[in-house]
């Protein structure tokens, strides 16, 4: 067995995956398709319910990983093939690092090709709250702080292209040769390190293990057309909002409503918004929140002291350490309503966002003329999830999240040997949980690589 | 093959202008809509039990009579529409039901009756363009705002006449009119529905709403479907209503003066908001 694993994904699960094995001194190859490492905690304001910084809990995590020695990280980069040998139980793993465009070698993370590029476009990171430019990084503080080029929206390379493949005159109207507009971003690169003709490119590593931590995305709010279906620019799910509350954020930290940029006074959290719906949405529950609605709502207040925060709720799920406190001293100390019953449906009216609902406690209905509202979308697995679990040959259920072999005493093992996985791929957890399910798959990983030593102590005289 | 007309109970009373205008309509779209015979109630709720056979005998009657007159049965009363098209899908998927309803009726239906509304044949084999191109009188500049109501669109799946959450058949037959379509938040709002007999005071709170906003959007008249959201929209403006009244047409009496058909054949006697000054 080849004592070297592959961990697929660098969210917060996959970076404690890595990092508890690498430390152990085995060697790692983490591959993750965004440019930079961190999935969705990357996007978080604070946490519940310490509401610590989230980002600030979490760089000592990347920067390590950015500077260990056996941690091989493949950033921008996606799967193309896992093949285990069935003789030796080894893997052969296909990595495609896409073109970058930009030469990380010699790249010092100066960042004036981001300042210099003139083109912004809707930044998926910030989710509709603020754009990126054309060449970007995820954050101020990526790892590795290399930006990418977005090929499709940038100037340069889809006029080049047009030239190369005919598409454009190859002469312009004063018979010049036709060449490739913009360019902003390599004639201000101190270094050179803008690359036109780069190309993706094909790794092969071969590892004994593998952990499976590709995470989750947000249920669409266009599945969601009695909440305006996505349609409604201050209809924000619970991410972008997180972006609204972020430091590092768009609006830096400030809650200004996407709309008109105004501060909103009377903003409506909708919790299990397509979560715990068999009929229209996902049958599950969403888990985190409840809990990061209470957050939200807390984080709100401490922004915009004057407005008013209220929650729909089915019912409260607050089971967790420190949880129900934390819910508590949302109601208590920050004066958030909540409101048990559901929100049938809202719709912009002259510049306010009326949402009506139900209050079973009162047994009435109820109408909130609101600024902004919240929508606590369902995790939902990755649309991933189904080609990857059929590269490897795991067992994925009925809501296309990964199902371990033994739910109960083995939760984090597959029904193939040496692949383990951990996080919200499997289903919707938090950090805390999450975290403890990556250290949960690496010691699996770890105790493979070390059955030899273990068997060794077990013959002791 | 033409489809059997069945009006309905409400049609032949209180909504009858809704029954005169749709037939003066057909006729002179040459659209031959002969009376089902011997026609009895639809049941007026499809059951929202899962076994309630009682109250699937009506329907499943009228099936069985459209049946043995041409397989066509189409409405302009949306909850007879409603109630035939779900009775209708609810025995294709249950032949068990079909089989104890049959032996109780002792009237065979073979279960494969087809169920319209009057609007989807506009849509369908009319066309909106058909439709537009027999306007001679069009409504240009008239501000109407259409108004869906529950049972013309939901369950979804089961009516599939239109997406309930972005509707646009009436939409797009005022369109073919020449109006102008005003859009307002509550078009598929509930209108308290036979509340009206039991809780009048919710109805009239609801009309209320959707009325007022109709309003606030600037149009002149709503545009319905559905006898009942008809009454519950326009009879408490006449009764408890305070603010400005809108009147509250069928999307046929419309097509009536697009056609330019005398007001006669508008069937617009029994409105409690007079519409006739709209087309003065």
């Amino acid at each position: 067995m080849i004592k070297r694993a592959l961990v697929i994904g660098a969210g917060i699960a996959g970076i404690q995956a890595s990092l508890d094995i690498a430390n152990s001194g085995y060697e790692v190859v983490l591959v993750e398709k965004e440019p930079s490492i961190g999935g969705h905690m990357a996007q978080l304001s604070e946490t519940f319910p310490t509401l610590d910084c989230s980002q600030c809990i979490m760089t000592p995590r990347t920067v390590e990983v950015g500077h260990h020695e056996n941690i091989k990280l493949y950033t921008y980069s996606d799967l193309e093939s896992v093949i285990r040998d069935q003789e030796t139980g080894d893997f052969t793993v296909r990595i495609r690092r896409k073109a970058a465009y930009i030469d990380w070698g010699v790249c010092t993370g100066c960042g004036a090709c981001v300042e210099k590029c003139p083109f912004k476009v809707e930044s998926l990171f910030e989710r509709g709250i603020g754009p990126r430019k054309v060449v970007y990084t995820l954050s101020p503080q990526a790892v590795p702080n290399k930006p990418v080029i977005d090929a499709e929206n940038c100037r340069y390379l889809q006029s080049k292209w047009d030239i190369e493949a005919g598409r454009v005159p190859a002469v312009d109207a004063k018979g010049n040769p036709a060449k490739p507009k913009c360019g902003a971003c390599a004639k201000f690169c101190p270094i050179g390190a803008v690359m036109w003709d780069q190309q993706d490119q094909i790794f092969e590593e071969k590892v004994g293990a593998v952990i499976v931590a590709t995470g989750y995305d947000l249920f669409l709010q266009s599945r969601l057309p009695e909440y305006g279906g996505g349609k409604i620019p201050d209809v924000v799910d619970g991410l972008a909002f997180e972006r609204l509350l972020a430091a590092s954020g768009p609006t830096a930290g400030k809650v200004r409503r996407p709309s008109d940029g105004a501060e909103p006074k009377e903003v409506v959290f909708v919790q299990c918004s397509g979560s715990r719906d068999p009929e229209r949405g996902v049958p599950y529950c969403s888990k985190i929140c409840c809990m990061y609605t209470a957050k939200q709502a807390i984080l709100y207040k401490h922004r915009v002291h004057d407005g008013q925060a209220y929650v729909f709720y089915i019912d409260v799920r607050a089971g967790g350490k420190g949880y129900e406190e934390f819910l508590n001293r949302a109601m208590e100390d920050d004066g958030v309503v909540y409101l048990r019953g559901k929100v049938s449906k809202l719709f912009r009216e002259d510049g306010k966002i009326m949402v009506k609902g139900a209050d079973t406690l009162s047994n009435r209905t109820v109408e909130i003329a609101a600024d902004m509202v919240v929508l606590a979308t369902a995790m939902v697995p990755r649309t991933t999830n189904r080609p990857v679990a059929e590269m490897l040959g795991l067992a994925i259920d009925d809501n296309d999240f990964y199902t371990a072999a033994n739910e109960e005493l083995d939760p984090v093992a597959t029904g193939v040997p040496g692949v383990f996985m951990a996080g919200a791929a499997l289903g919707p957890k938090d950090i805390p949980e999450t975290v403890a399910q990556a250290s949960g798959a690496a010691a699996k990983v770890l105790s493979m690589f070390q059955k030899d030593k273990q068997s060794a102590i077990g013959h002791k005289p | 093959m033409s489809p059997t007309y069945f009006p309905g109970c409400t049609l032949s009373t209180k909504a009858s202008g809704f029954d005169a205008s749709g037939r003066a309509v057909a006729q002179s779209l040459g659209m031959t809509l002969d009376e089902l015979a011997e026609w009895q109630c639809c049941g007026a709720t499809f059951p929202l039990t899962t076994d309630n056979s009682m109250a699937l005998i009506a329907p499943t009657r009228i099936l069985a009579k459209g049946q043995n007159a041409g397989g066509h049965v189409t409405t302009l009363c949306a909850i007879c529409f409603h109630v035939l098209r779900r009775t209708q899908n609810f025995l294709s998927a249950h032949p068990d039901m079909l089989e104890r309803i049959n032996w109780f009726t002792e009237e065979p239906y073979e279960g494969r009756t087809r169920v319209s509304h009057f609007l989807e044949l506009l849509r369908d084999e009319l066309t909106w363009e058909g439709l537009s191109s027999r306007v001679t009188r069009p409504l240009a500049g008239l501000k109407v705002a259409p108004y869906y109501g529950c049972l013309l669109l939901r369950p979804k799946d089961e009516i599939g006449l239109d997406d309930p959450d972005e509707p646009h058949i009436l939409h797009d037959c005022l369109t073919a009119l020449g109006c102008e379509v005003v859009d307002f938040p509550y078009a598929s709002e509930c209108c308290g529905s036979y509340l009206a007999a039991s809780k009048p005071e919710l109805p009239e709170k609801l009309s209320q709403e959707i009325v007022a906003s109709a309003r606030r959007h600037g149009a002149q008249a709503i545009v319905t479907a559905c006898p009942l959201c008809q009454f519950n929209l326009d009879y408490p403006q006449k009764t408890t209503f305070s603010g400005d009244t809108l009147p509250v047409l069928y999307f046929t009496q419309l097509i009536a003066v697009a056609l330019d058909l005398e007001p006669a054949a508008w069937g617009m006697e029994k409105h409690y908001v007079d519409p006739k000054p709209l087309f003065a």
